[in-house]
């Protein structure tokens, strides 16, 4: 699909970089000591603090992903948004006070605090920079991807902007620019995403979405055996392609082939209009049958039956919170299931009608495969995701930074709850944004993440423009903490801590932006390099990673008196590798190297509930038989 | 290696006692959580059960766990305050 050019949109993004950029370079003449560029001398308010966590944390992975998410899958979707946020829990009441109180800049200077440890120095260094990364790089994509629709540039051209901008916010000003860039962003985000939620409630829902919806045709058919005739003289049957049990017709109008489901038995066959998208041997790609510009890949998403008291009507009118949400469950609502076929030499993608009853939309099933169709194996799965979602949140290295940005644990805990109260409101009003997007019409079928923004353009170009913009800047809010937790470890962590580099507090500032610029460039390398590839897993990557290797660490130095150095650090280690194997041998990842999901040695794709478990175990075996020995006199 | 703090911190006498605080509401959210996750999983059908305001259980619950996390961090703060007011005096709290 292709979107004009907003220069609306540009325009917002263009104040919003001014003013970050602006920000950046009045606080660079005050950041000259390692904790100004680190932790920003510890004094932002704990206001402040709270709503740059949820600038920080609020990544593209959870605006435009999970709002996509609940837009094609429904309540599935909405369940990363409650993992993501109970994951807050273990922040504030278990880790928030005692890392402010043992780190100093980074994460690994809690697990080190007790022990000063080569070994703890270089595991949590390493586990911080492996996060990071699989974090990084599916913002950094992100960032082309959302150039190419919303600011008509190139994929290159998004990533190498978003990675410039980043590394002189970084790099002039560290940690005290990230935190008003986060603020910034974190603010306008819950702000705009409340607007369109609001509009979206009070303008209900319709049966047709808007004057403009494409009106699905359903065409009574004949078949002799060999070939489907359809009841309308402008079309003529050009080929059928069958997958499983369902069988799909080709039908060519003025030139144009379009598919068709085939509906129906003998004697009362209907074809129902799907969208396809064609990629021939060179590599074109035709949308419905012509060019993208053409405008024949249409946006969907509507209700077929909607209820509203029992009662089926054509619009609603006026809704509250609550009353949208049941009427959609009440309600029957047109999705659209995708299978591929091969036609000659063609690739084909269908998209055909999948009309669901809204009760099934708001309960788990769609995605996550525990209901119908579900094995032992893929429960556990589910388990295990959930598993890492509450776990990973307070090892992220990124979110655990921000502790010493304030002046106090007091501090450290308020800055906690206001990120609760952003992010908490934040997640409900994901549903309410993806179901919007599934009942309004606006779906790309191409792109799950444009669900949000193509939302807001539903109630006009002004609120897309900003909406986009903030899509954008949201890119910019992450990567930024994302680069600063990375050059912490390699200037503090590794250079200073590890290596015994003896820097005076210029040169550790100066090893900072260094490592900051040589992490953004590889940032910017690596969103180049994986245009076009569906990177969104590695968020879950980091997550499963962080909760392997960090969490456990952290959990058995406050509360385990026997955790030895030797304990962290092999914990550590045994939690990033069991993790990074299990994802590895997986039956999703062999599905992405192209082989037989069946042939994948583990049944597990997500790794939590193996590594997170094994990693507390080698901490305590290690521990233990690392103990020093008691000297009797 | 000496580490060079971003902040100094006074010592707090009130930790004991909101870490104390800390894991016992950490401990009932977790249960709270793994129920969710039990009946999504074992029960996928209990979870569209109509329970109030014409929200099903699986809304409803997704609602409570994100409303109950922003009701126990306040009352969390405000019993935490109160305590380092006690123990370690209000000024000094300031001055940390």
């Amino acid at each position: 699909m292709t979107y004009p050019v907003s220069y609306l949109a540009v325009m917002f993004f263009v104040v919003f970089v001014a003013l970050v950029l602006g920000l950046s370079f009045y606080f660079a003449r005050k950041t000259k000591t390692a904790s100004g560029y680190f932790a920003a001398g510890g004094t932002i308010h704990w206001g402040v603090n709270g709503i740059a966590f949820a600038g920080d944390y609020l990544s593209a992975a959870s605006f435009l992903g999970i709002c996509g998410m609940i837009a094609f899958s429904g309540y599935d979707g909405f369940l990363y948004s409650i993992g993501y946020l109970a994951g807050w829990i273990v922040a504030l009441f278990v880790i928030a006070e005692p890392m402010k109180r043992m780190g100093k800049f980074t994460f690994t200077d809690a697990l080190d605090s007790k022990f000063n440890s080569k070994g703890i120095q270089l595991m949590a260094a390493i586990s911080t920079l492996i996060v990071s990364i699989c974090y990084l790089i599916p913002q950094m994509v992100g960032a082309g991807a959302l150039v190419k629709p919303l600011l008509g540039l190139e994929h290159y051209v998004g990533v190498l902007i978003v990675g410039t901008i980043v590394i002189i916010i970084v790099a002039t000003a560290g940690m005290t620019s990230t935190t008003y860039v986060q603020f910034i962003k974190g603010g306008l985000l819950i702000l705009f995403s409340t607007i369109l939620t609001v509009s979206l409630i009070i303008n209900g829902l319709h049966k047709k979405p808007s004057d403009g919806y494409h009106d699905f045709v359903t065409l009574d058919a004949v078949f002799d055996g060999e070939s489907y005739t359809p009841d309308s003289e402008n079309y003529k049957f050009a080929g059928t392609a069958k997958v499983k049990d369902s069988e799909f017709v080709k039908l060519e109008k003025d030139g144009i082939f379009t598919w068709w489901k085939v509906k129906g038995s003998e004697g009362s066959i209907k074809l129902e209009e799907a969208l396809s998208s064609t990629v021939k041997p060179d590599e074109t790609v035709l949308y419905n049958g012509a060019p993208a510009s053409e405008g024949r890949f249409f946006q969907v998403g509507h209700i077929s039956k909607l209820i509203m008291n029992g009662k089926e009507v054509e619009k609603t009118g006026p809704l509250n919170p609550f009353s949208i949400l049941t009427v959609i469950e009440e309600s029957e609502i047109v999705r659209f299931a995708k299978t591929s076929v091969k036609d000659g030499e063609n690739k084909i993608t269908i998209w055909y009608q999948n009309p669901t009853p809204g009760e099934t939309i708001m309960r788990p099933g769609l995605k996550f495969k525990v209901d119908k169709g579900s094995t032992f194996w893929s429960k556990l799965n589910f388990v295990s995701l959930m598993l890492a979602l509450f776990l990973g949140t307070a090892s992220l290295p990124h979110i655990l930074i921000r502790y010493y940005t304030v002046p106090s644990q007091r501090d450290a805990r308020k800055s906690t709850i206001v990120a609760i109260c952003g992010i908490g409101f934040f997640y409900i009003l994901t549903l309410y944004m993806g179901l919007g997007a599934m009942t309004h019409g606006v779906l790309d079928l191409s792109s799950s993440n444009m669900s949000a923004p193509l939302l807001a353009k539903y109630f006009g170009v002004g609120l897309f423009s900003i909406i986009s913009a903030i899509a954008f800047a949201t890119v910019l809010g992450t990567v930024s903490g994302l680069i600063v937790a990375s050059s912490g470890a390699i200037a503090h962590d590794l250079m200073d801590r590890f290596m015994g580099i003896k820097m005076t507090e210029k040169q550790k500032v100066f090893a900072g932006k260094v490592s900051a610029f040589g992490i953004g460039m590889i940032a910017i390398i690596l969103g180049i390099l994986f245009k076009g590839m569906n990177v969104s897993f590695l968020v879950g990557w980091a997550f499963a990673v962080a909760a392997s290797a960090n969490l456990p660490a952290i959990i058995m130095l406050l509360f385990w008196k026997k955790t030895t150095a030797k304990g962290i650090a092999a914990s550590i280690f045994v939690g990033i590798v069991s993790a990074l194997s299990i994802i590895l041998l997986s039956p999703d990842m062999f599905a992405r190297y192209g082989f037989d999901k069946a042939s994948s040695p583990i049944s597990l794709s997500q790794p939590g509930i193996i590594s997170i478990p094994l990693s507390f175990l080698t901490l305590v075996v290690v521990s233990l038989m690392t103990q020093k020995k008691k000297v009797k006199i | 290696m000496q580490q060079h703090e971003a902040v100094e911190l006074g010592e707090d006498k009130a930790a004991k006692f909101k870490s104390k605080v800390g894991l016992i509401l950490f401990g009932v959210y977790s249960l709270i959580y793994a129920g969710f996750v039990f009946i999504n999983t074992w029960s996928p059908k209990t979870m569209g059960v109509k329970v109030a305001f014409g929200l099903n259980l699986a809304v409803f619950y997704g609602f409570f766990l994100i409303i109950l996390a922003i009701v126990m961090g306040i009352v969390y703060n405000h019993y935490c305050t109160k305590m380092e007011n006690k123990l370690n005096g209000e000024e000094e709290e300031n001055k940390e």
